[in-house]
């Protein structure tokens, strides 16, 4: 291809230039004026003096293409108000600015973005990362205005109040976020029935790092939390392989973390906002990767300054669950002296006796407890509220007294059948499984038969079940398990883990069915009678169960189990004080830190006060803590106090959760 | 006579984006000049320590306007050796298809360039009318004209549009059966000539010297030498092209591979679109949100062929989300800043612009 004539230019004809008349035919090459502007940008412009002749604007104007990257829109319907767009931004132009007429939903924030545009450089990866797919852009890229300010934009479903095509919008491949959740692993179904083994086996370093670099760090997740945990900050420190950050972060707000990873409820899931589209973060198990990373000595270093002053109170705690827990730490944490009152031979509550050991083994338990213990808190084991202590004399000897009894008592059904040995209720049996597996009960002392009905559709039913599994194959070499429930699939408590989980190990499930009677033969239970239910609410959405007596059914068992519900167990209370305290639904009532009215001295938190779950145990205890906190301050005599010791109160306040008790986002 | 200064630009036709030369001169005989980048298009490289692997996107095609895929590109081919990760087989062939053509939009614009200095608008108008048609075709395709931001790590960030092939084939044919009015617009219109016949001369010793690249390298040393020929990237291998190349070179030697290599251009963008796979156009760099995506630690070169050469982007990575350090290799740094210093005094006030223009000068890409 090479090429050097550089030969000299051709002598053309005088008649040359006349050849450029054939251009008078052709097309010209420039654009017409009007074709520039898409329709919408021609009608602004027609009230400009500018444009004279008006027809023309109007008469084509320019489509712009399908991908453009004009001006920003968003649906604030679908926009949660994450602020992963304003993150992202490379050139910082888009904040988010509180809007307290929004409404304060489970799973949003009050917050939209605003763009500034004499910064955005429109390069739309904004719209590539918005969790919610609401921010697109339009086809609109001319905007004017004389006023500065007017470029602040916020943008909305419509642009300058008109409905306008959508340019730039996200696709699976240009999406940048990471809608997959690293796969958590389980021990094989088989393998597992045979015995209490952990069946989540936790996160790898490798792999919990990489599930922490999913999130967003918008902290929707923290808002529905009901401690408020510091999510985002905890999942960075993962990121960041700073183990040490991470427990920090989750002892401010959570002195039951090695409990909380394993068995939690996990409303922070639910809110996520990498879940509006995909697998929400696995939240629990990163917390769960933390403690069961951290070393025992590292705890000492989150906890390096002993507490030295020592406050001239005693503070009293019945019960040794969750909520008791949490409130027993953060009030020695404030240098309170506690004794906590357990009536088993272990402290911990429904962690150690209600939830499985499969879910939450004996050493992850001790592991949080032994830390509570370890910053001087004094655990009586052994000792009942009530009957070995009366309530009356912790009243005398302490400053104030926390109960957290919970609801130890099984709920029964009031059917024909019902009183038989046979039946049994959830939370009679659940604490003697867990006893079986920690070895303090032999395999010949549980009454279990080879077939067993379950009653219910909650958690706690798949717990009966599945411990069933393991005990009847332990005992008889072979697991006859069916669960019924009163709900049918989409509306089942239960969840979804524990759905999956029961039916790979066997538990056979006929949900929609109401139990009517338990058939007795010869002294002996040969199953239980139940009618199809045709709806479990009425209209008012009032439990109000509806059956079709014509499709009756019988499920034969050894056994029937009621996992129907459970109730307190409030004897410890003195006749003399029964009158004083109140109590609805089987909750005692008290103001929002768990004070009784007219019993300034006593607190209430975790079942017996607000339920229904470990968490909103640990977010009562917590509370309770900072509200007996409140009453000795002002009892006490002692005004003067030093520097160390406020900001120990003002950290621990500062961290009290607020009671955010949201629906679920839809 | 009296050494008197004068500014060529940034206000002038014949000079690129802001920069500006300045000049000493004595009668209209250049005795000394250095040029002014404009300080416009500074910190680019700071800038992208501060950026997440991913956000620099938004600001490495201002490396350099006119031209800013090949930004991107060598960017992404940068961090995609550092990763070890392999490109989906589509995005290969999408990327050389929009580096063509911004190849054949940069050179229409150089070449329309000439106009301003010699004069013949004419040639400017319909140079940029059709470069305008090059701009609506990316705009489809990317969603902006000018700065595309759409080579991204790992790929592309969208697939080609439906239906964007016939436009393409369109503009191919239209512009190919403008080519020979072109050269008789410009390189081949006796009064061009005139300006750019053995003249503006940029020799085989002075390449050496410098350090240039591309067009003014291969027309001075007779050899045809093309990072797309030997160091492929994307799927350069897998099409056939020439590379023009020629043994003296005055400025219209110059101008004349620059017009060889646009029907290069439009002869691999044909070939692409047959060749073109179907399949995915993207992987996503590592698992998690782009703002914790991380590059393993580790140093790399990656060269593209720029329209003015070799362009290259040296990147550190220290394990982190963002680059550690990123030096660019601007392709018109060497007869750009120094050429203008050493070689231009000796010539005519009114061959500056041409001297400017011919070379192919991108200020950014000297500031960066």
């Amino acid at each position: 291809m090479k090429d050097n004539e550089n030969k000299r230019y051709k002598h053309a004809s005088i008649f040359g230039p006349m050849r450029h008349f054939k251009y008078i035919f052709k097309k010209p090459v420039t654009h017409p004026f009007k074709i520039i502007f898409t329709r919408k940008n021609a009608s602004y412009l027609n009230d400009n003096a500018i444009i004279k002749n008006k027809k023309r604007l109007d008469s084509a104007p320019r489509t712009a293409p399908d991908n453009l990257r004009g001006f920003h829109t968003n649906d604030w319907e679908v926009c949660i108000g994450c602020g992963t767009c304003a993150d992202i931004c490379p050139t910082d132009a888009i904040r988010m600015v509180e809007r307290a007429d929004l409404k304060d939903e489970a799973g949003k924030l009050q917050q939209r973005p605003v763009i500034d545009y004499g910064r955005c450089c429109f390069c739309a990866l904004c719209v590539d990362t918005c969790t919610t797919e609401s921010l697109k852009m339009s086809k609109e890229y001319i905007y004017a205005s004389t006023d500065p300010d007017q470029f602040l934009l916020m943008p909305e479903k419509t642009w300058q109040g008109e409905k306008v095509e959508q340019g730039y919008v996200k696709t699976e491949e240009s999406d940048l976020l990471d809608l997959k959740r690293i796969p958590m692993e389980h021990i094989e179904p088989d393998e597992r029935k045979k015995s209490f083994i952990e069946v989540v086996r936790g996160y790898s370093k490798e792999y919990a790092r990489q599930e922490a670099a999913r999130c967003v760090e918008c902290g929707i997740c923290t808002s529905s939390c009901p401690v408020q945990m510091h999510i985002p900050d905890y999942i960075k420190a993962i990121w960041e392989d700073d183990i040490e950050g991470g427990l920090r972060q989750i002892y401010e707000t959570n002195p039951l973390p090695g409990v909380c990873g394993r068995v939690c409820t996990h409303n922070c899931e639910t809110a996520c906002a990498i879940a509006v589209r995909g697998e929400a973060i696995a939240i629990r198990w990163l917390k769960r990767y933390i403690i069961d990373s951290a070393p025992d000595d590292m705890y000492d270093k989150i906890f390096a300054e002993p507490v030295t002053e020592v406050i001239d109170a005693k503070i009293a705690i019945a019960g040794s669950g969750p909520s008791s827990l949490s409130a027993a730490y953060y009030l020695r944490a404030l240098g309170y002296t506690v004794d906590v009152f357990e009536e088993k031979d272990r402290p911990g509550g429904v962690a150690s006796y209600g939830a499985p050991q499969y879910r939450i083994p004996d050493y992850a338990v001790e592991k949080d407890i032994n830390f509570i213990k370890k910053i001087g808190v004094n655990i009586k084991t052994n000792t009942r509220v009530g009957t070995d202590i009366t309530l009356d004399e912790l009243q005398k000897k302490y400053d104030a007294v926390f109960l957290g009894t919970g609801f130890f008592k099984a709920r029964m059904l009031n059917i024909p059948g019902a009183d038989h040995k046979d039946v049994i209720g959830a939370m009679d049996f659940l604490p003697l499984a867990r006893d079986l597996a920690r070895g303090h009960l032999k395999l010949d002392e549980m009454n279990v038969l080879p077939s067993a009905v379950v009653v219910g559709g909650g958690d706690v039913a798949f717990d009966v079940a599945r411990n069933l599994t393991r005990i009847q194959i332990m005992k008889y070499g072979k697991a006859n398990v069916l669960l019924t429930s009163l709900e049918s699939r989409d509306i089942l408590p239960a969840s979804l883990d524990e759905f999956v989980e029961g039916g790979e190990e066997a538990v056979k499930m006929e949900l929609g069915f109401g139990p009517q009677e338990i058939m007795i033969k010869n002294g002996k239970v040969k199953g239980l009678k139940v009618w199809k239910c045709l709806s479990v609410f009425d209209e008012a959405g009032r439990f109000n169960p509806k059956f079709d007596e014509t499709q009756e059914q019988v499920f034969e068992a050894d056994q029937v189990y009621l996992s129907i519900g459970q109730a307190p167990d409030y004897d410890y209370i003195p006749e003399s004080m029964k009158d004083k305290v109140i109590i609805e639904r089987g909750k005692i009532k008290a103001n929002e830190v768990g004070q009784v009215a007219g019993q300034e001295w006593l607190f209430v938190g975790g079942d017996i006060f607000r339920g229904p779950d470990i968490i909103t145990g640990v977010a009562d205890g917590h509370r309770a803590a900072q509200g007996i906190d409140e009453f000795l301050y002002k009892k006490s005599k002692k005004k003067e106090q030093s520097e160390y010791y406020k900001e120990l109160r003002e950290a621990i306040h500062f961290n009290t959760p607020v009671l955010a008790m949201k629906p679920k986002r839809k | 006579m009296r050494e008197m200064k004068l500014f060529l630009g940034p206000q002038h036709p014949g000079m690129h984006g802001n920069a500006s030369v300045h000049m000493y001169v004595d009668g209209d005989i250049i005795k000394r000049s250095f040029l002014l980048p404009g300080m416009l298009h500074r910190g680019f490289e700071k800038g992208m320590e501060r950026h997440s692997w991913m956000n620099n996107i938004s600001l490495i095609p201002r490396v350099c306007v006119v031209e800013p895929d090949i930004n991107e590109l060598a960017f992404a081919m940068g961090a995609e050796k550092l990763l070890g990760l392999e490109v989906p087989e589509r995005a290969h062939w999408i990327r050389m298809i929009i580096m063509e053509l911004a190849r054949l939009s940069i050179h229409l614009m150089a070449y329309g360039g000439i106009g301003g200095p010699t004069g013949n608008y004419t040639l400017m108008y319909h140079a940029h009318a059709d470069r305008n048609e090059i701009l609506d075709i990316f705009e489809q395709i990317t969603g902006m004209r000018v700065y595309h931001q759409y080579i991204v790590i790992g790929g592309v960030r969208k697939d080609l549009p439906k239906g964007i092939e016939k436009d393409i084939h369109k503009f191919l044919d239209s512009l190919e059966a403008r080519y020979d009015e072109y050269r008789d617009l410009g390189i081949d219109n006796p009064s061009i000539i005139k300006r750019i016949k053995d003249t503006i001369m940029l020799p085989k010793e002075v390449v050496w010297e410098l350090g240039v690249t591309g067009i003014g390298m291969r027309s001075a040393v007779n050899k045809p030498y093309d990072i797309r020929k030997v160091m492929p990237y994307c799927r350069y291998d897998q099409v056939e092209f020439e590379v023009p190349y020629s043994d003296y070179s005055d400025a219209r030697s110059r101008i004349d591979c620059k017009l060889k290599e646009i029907l290069q251009s439009i002869s691999i963008i044909r070939q692409c679109l047959i060749k073109i796979p179907e399949g995915p156009v993207r992987v996503p760099i590592s698992r998690g949100q782009s703002m914790r995506w991380v590059v393993p630690k580790g140093y790399v070169y990656s060269a593209v062929e720029s329209s003015r050469g070799e362009f290259g982007y040296f990147m550190v990575s220290d394990g982190g989300t963002n680059p550690y350090r990123v030096g660019v290799r601007g392709a018109s740094y060497p007869q750009g800043l120094l050429g203008v210093e050493k070689y231009m005094p000796g010539t005519r006030i009114d061959d500056a612009p041409m001297w400017i223009d011919t070379m192919g000068v991108c200020s950014p890409e000297i500031d960066r």
